[in-house]
């Protein structure tokens, strides 16, 4: 069955698309499990009681530049083999001004998905659209363009799809204005 | 005259059938209520157990699950009501014929709920259409479903003839469809809900019981936040606020007082 780590996949990312992959900060692995890791983070393990600052946006995935991602997506296909793209959702990052676009990959022989994330910043939040060669696509990305404002050129229909078309806002945004029915800006009036 | 149900009563006994038009019409109407087959959410899946045959909600006549609206007497609201189905709802509504009855079911169609603050749900179907029976609960037990039936069907018992409205010479009352606007449902250009705090006072109430309520805040000067939300309130521990709510103080909770009194029914 395959299996791809996200190690894996960054190494094979760097060596056949050079330039694809963002700087990203690594998560610090604790894990109890892997002796070597264990050794080394004993020392800068937080006390009993006590936590690390948490970073939002540290990652061990594959982080690439979001006007790659088309490029990402046909060799992740093509080469790798993953060709279900089963979803498409993104991630807003209110403090560090980021929303991210998160890709999953399955092979259609089975074994867990391959990550592949794109980060764009929040005030303009351009990504280029996959339905060019996933119609699957469609759906996710209109959703993705109706709660957090992402913008896919190259899509057929970019219109909402859960809220009407009459609608205000990007829902799903963590300053979304709203609480029931009362905007916050009205109370201000 | 209050005796004569009890002479009724007794001659029904000894094989004589005496009735009033209005005991026999009632009669008929609440061994017959059949509801509209329409399920939003999971309480949808309660309503087909009462449906089905461990709960057998045929017991009370009410197993004809209609699938269209011109032949269904009561519409069981059951679940969420996203803002983008409410005009869908209120238009099944407005196509049955009267006499017609709303069960709201459970707490998402009473008040919305836990997604009460949400964007996208509608803070209760009261505000759009006028409602008989609310069931608490999420979701409500098919127990509960029997009782609000049995509840309903009381409050049919008390209806008298001349008060009803659909034996009057008025047409059915078409009730306004929402439409969509940029920040959410509006009738007429204003919002349908448009005060952030809590509680709201439904602008319909059910047609028997004669009256129309405002849909306004009946006390604006009062804070209208749960005692937990508002600064103003002296709290007494984290979760418990000193004194007692205003809604109680004022008696403004949306609970319409039902008496069924068929001996003064009878008299009239």
């Amino acid at each position: 069955m395959p299996g791809m780590s996200s190690a894996e996949l960054k190494g094979r990312l760097a060596d056949d698309l050079p330039g694809v992959l963002m700087p990203t900060r690594t998560r610090m692995q604790m894990s109890n499990g892997n002796e070597a890791s264990a050794g080394d983070g004993k020392a800068a393990r937080p006390k009993r009681g006590e936590h690390a600052p948490v970073d939002l946006l540290a990652t061990d995935d594959a982080v690439v530049y979001p006007e790659r991602i088309p490029d990402v997506a046909r060799y992740v296909r093509d080469v790798l083999g993953y060709e279900l793209l089963s979803n498409i959702t993104a991630v807003d990052y209110l403090a560090d001004g980021v929303i991210e676009m998160v890709y999953h990959f399955f092979h259609l022989d089975g074994g867990p998905a391959l990550v592949v994330k794109t980060r764009v910043p929040r005030d303009n939040p351009v990504v280029p659209s996959l339905t060019d060669e996933w119609p699957g696509a469609n759906l996710q990305e209109r959703e993705a363009f109706d709660l957090f404002g992402v913008v896919f050129p190259g899509h057929p229909n970019l219109t909402r799809i859960c809220m009407w078309d009459e609608f205000e806002g990007w829902p799903m945004r963590k300053d979304f204005p709203k609480q029931g029915d009362k905007y916050f800006s009205d109370s201000e009036e | 005259m209050s005796d004569d149900r009890d002479i009724q009563l007794e001659a029904e006994k000894q094989g004589v059938f005496l009735t009033t038009m209005q005991r026999f019409y009632n009669w008929g109407r609440r061994s017959s209520v059949w509801p509209l087959s329409f399920g939003l959410a999971c309480c949808a899946i309660e309503m087909m157990a009462t449906g089905l045959a461990r709960f057998d909600l045929a017991r009370f006549g009410a197993e004809m699950f209609r699938a269209s609206p011109r032949q269904a007497d009561l519409m069981i609201v059951a679940g969420t009501v996203t803002k983008k189905m409410a005009p869908q709802v209120v238009r099944l509504y407005n196509q049955m014929p009267e006499p017609r009855y709303v069960i709201s079911m459970g707490a998402c169609a009473t008040s919305g709920g836990p997604f009460r603050d949400g964007y996208n749900v509608l803070r209760g179907i009261d505000l759009l259409i006028p409602v008989d029976v609310y069931i608490p609960g999420c979701p409500p037990r098919p127990e509960a479903l029997l009782h609000a039936l049995m509840t309903l069907q009381k409050q049919i018992d008390a209806q008298r003839l001349n008060r009803v409205r659909w034996y009057g010479k008025r047409e059915a009352k078409e009730y306004p469809v929402p439409a969509f606007g940029k920040h959410g449902l509006e009738i007429d250009g204003k919002l349908v809900d448009p005060v952030g705090g809590l509680p709201l006072i439904s602008p319909y109430t059910s047609p028997t019981q004669g009256e129309m309520r405002s849909g306004m805040i009946e006390h604006p000067e009062l804070v209208r936040y749960f005692p937990i939300m508002d600064e103003t309130v002296e709290l007494e521990s984290p979760q418990k606020a000193k004194g007692v709510a205003p809604e109680i103080v004022h008696n403004d909770l949306k609970r319409p007082v039902v008496e069924v009194d068929h001996a003064r029914d009878e008299q009239r």
